[in-house]
């Protein structure tokens, strides 16, 4: 990840799909009889990050770590408080909906729980077909084909097409999500979760679905999840999030194999493993994630950090590049 | 069945009867038996009959569900027959609870201390003052060091791993020699997690308890549990120390969960995705249940249900592969 000001980034790099700089979401805490604003959740916290073309980014984080809303910013689900966000060489930050329209098309998002995410009274090809309608000028003819290769591309099959949401398990509803996602062909697709409501063994044949439609179709991938296995699974790079900021990011193998912050430290060690010659040692964290209405001063982690120091308190530490791409925001790691 | 077994489950059968004659077999011929200080884990999907077998256990199966058949021992007492009166008595005393969600299971108008105090009152018969006391012992022993404030708040000023510790608190507060974990850490983070199990762990040798571990997490069966029974269709598919389980997997269904598992260790291009889903538990198909998902399935599968048998000392499977 590199880190700019926006003042001089006039151009992204031509391997760059999506770039945010300094992106931040606060949600006013409305308080007293006159309901003023009395404070915010810092749900984002200053987010900058790229993600090239083709590759799948991956961001973990516990609950509340802000890893959705910044998902849901990126695709302009939500208005950011600050920052940018350019989509290839496009600043998209302030689009009003109509212009935001055409790049809708490129950008998809797949929801954790399948059962809320379509609606139960439409039928699965009037699913898939619906963002066909509204974004190509396709007859018919060809929509219907269209709906039945993508079927086919999910593994689902050809009369599937005439039944409604409740008839299939969730695993099969998240096939039609993903299908209905790339009906008019996407760049950019974000997965907020998709497999975390789904059983294992179900939960790899999406896995292995997501991936096979990748290589197949090119696509660029925001995977956000709170498994780190999953997440390790699929990804190529990966974002570590922590109360609304991001804490680490580097290439996986960077991250699970040569963990640079305590908190992913912990994080990583706090997963139970299935291999028992393989048992290390527990960080047991104390305590719970502070509330990101107040958040702790300095480092946001230090209050749960075993490594913590005087520094930690006063100075928040940025997120520095390491080497080779491997970026930490921690005071251990940066040479003073 | 030893004079210690804390709670033996023999022959269980938990059938739900549905509209147009249809027979939903939850449970259908399920046995375990847990000692003292062991921690059974039983692991499947949504749908394999885990959680049904727990709340049997409970006497908690309301229609169109039934226990047809079986016993339940719990320190040696059969209790499937149990009115309910009977079984209010036990639960909470005898048997220690904690579910997947504890702010449902925690009532959200009394304060943390009036749910510890109200067991104590009513299965240990201590007055007002000596279970205030006792409460706040206990939720010192769960991990709250300011356990006089505590008790004063509600459920929901507290995060899902407080309310999980408070949870256990009550579990423990009769000294059961049996504690039910339904799925306990599912609805929390990770980090978490690894407190809470830890905390169940440390109780468990504590007071000498057995532990029932529901659950569909292989990673938490792996660091938590003793012995492992793999659920699905309703019946247990494999039975295992956790060692040999892990280490020497026999039954295509175990070996397919840990195939689908994405490995923090070990890097794989695609995951061993079972194929298909999860039969309906009134569609099970004839034969082997697992027959319609197994890459193994033979003409024998689709005729005869195979018998749990002993593979060897301590380690049973139900597949024809095994004879």
């Amino acid at each position: 990840m590199e880190v700019k000001n926006s003042e001089d980034n006039t151009r992204i790099a031509d391997d760059v799909l999506i770039q945010v700089e300094h992106l931040k979401k606060y949600f006013p805490i409305k308080g007293g009889v006159l309901k003023h604003t009395v404070g915010h959740v810092k749900a984002v916290d200053d987010v900058s990050l790229t993600i090239k073309k083709g590759e799948t980014l991956g961001i973990v984080g516990e609950s509340g770590s802000g890893k959705s809303t910044l998902g849901r910013m990126i695709i302009r689900l939500l208005e950011p408080t600050e920052g940018k966000i350019y989509f290839e060489n496009d600043d998209i930050t302030d689009l009003s909906n109509r212009k935001m329209r055409p790049y809708r098309k490129d950008m998809q998002i797949v929801f954790q729980d399948p059962f809320a995410s379509l609606n139960s009274k439409m039928s699965v090809s009037e699913l898939i077909e619906e963002p066909l309608l509204i974004q190509t000028d396709l007859t018919k003819k060809e929509r219907k084909e269209k709906v039945l290769n993508l079927l086919e591309k999910v593994g689902l099959r050809a009369d599937d097409r005439n039944k409604y949401p409740h008839e299939f398990s969730g695993g099969q509803r998240q096939r039609i999500s993903i299908a209905r996602a790339l009906a008019i062909n996407p760049k950019f697709v974000i997965g907020d979760e998709p497999v975390s409501a789904l059983d294992v063994s179900i939960q790899a044949q999406v896995l292995n679905l997501m991936a096979d439609l990748q290589d197949e179709f090119g696509l660029t991938y925001l995977f956000i999840a709170h498994d780190l296995s999953v997440v390790k699974h699929i990804s190529d790079r990966v974002a570590v999030m922590y109360l609304g900021r991001i804490v680490e990011i580097a290439p996986k193998d960077y991250i699970y194999n040569n963990p640079l912050h305590p908190y992913t430290q912990a994080l990583l060690s706090s997963v139970p493993v299935t291999d028992l010659s393989k048992k290390s040692e527990k960080i047991v964290l104390e305590g719970d994630l502070p509330s990101p209405s107040d958040p702790p001063s300095g480092c946001a982690f230090r209050t749960r950090c075993p490594l913590a120091h005087d520094r930690c308190t006063t100075e928040r530490p940025h997120l520095l590049n390491r080497d080779n791409g491997h970026s930490v925001a921690c005071h251990l790691h940066d040479n003073k | 069945m030893t004079n210690s077994t804390v709670l033996s489950v023999e022959g269980l059968k938990t059938y739900f009867y549905l509209d147009d004659n249809e027979i939903a077999k939850a449970v259908d011929h399920v046995d375990f038996a847990i000692e003292p200080g062991e921690t059974l884990a039983l692991v499947g999907e949504s749908g394999s009959g885990k959680s049904i077998t727990s709340l049997s256990i409970m006497n908690l199966i309301e229609k169109p569900g039934k226990i047809v058949d079986g016993a339940i021992y719990l320190n040696g007492k059969n209790i499937v027959d149990l009115s309910d009166k009977k079984m209010t008595e036990i639960r909470g005393k005898e048997v220690g609870m904690i579910f997947q969600e504890p702010m449902t299971a925690l009532n959200p108008v009394y304060t943390v201390g009036n749910q510890i105090v109200e067991v104590l009152r009513k299965h240990k018969k201590m007055s007002s003052s000596v279970a205030k006391k006792r409460a706040i012992e206990l939720l010192k022993l769960v991990g709250f060091p300011r356990a006089e404030e505590t008790i004063k708040e509600h459920p929901h000023q507290l995060s899902g791993g407080m309310r999980q510790r408070v949870m256990i608190a009550i579990a423990i507060a009769c000294e059961p020699k049996l504690l039910i974990a339904d799925e306990p850490t599912t609805a929390l983070d990770v980090t978490i997690q690894a407190q809470i199990l830890d905390l169940i762990d440390e109780m468990k040798h504590k007071f000498d308890m057995g532990v029932l571990l529901i659950t569909h997490d292989l990673g938490v069966v792996a660091e938590y549990a003793d012995r492992v029974l793999v659920m699905y269709g309703g019946q247990i598919v494999e039975s295992a120390t956790k060692q040999t389980l892990f280490n020497d997997p026999k039954h295509p269904y175990t070996n397919g969960l840990l195939a689908s598992l994405p490995s923090l260790d070990k890097q794989t291009d695609r995951l061993g995705a079972i194929k298909g889903t999860v039969p309906p538990a009134h569609r099970f198909p004839k034969g082997c249940r697992f027959s319609t998902r197994c890459p193994h399935v033979m003409e024998k599968c689709l005729h005869a249900n195979p018998d749990l048998i002993p593979e060897s000392d301590g380690h049973e499977v139900r597949c024809h592969l095994f004879k």
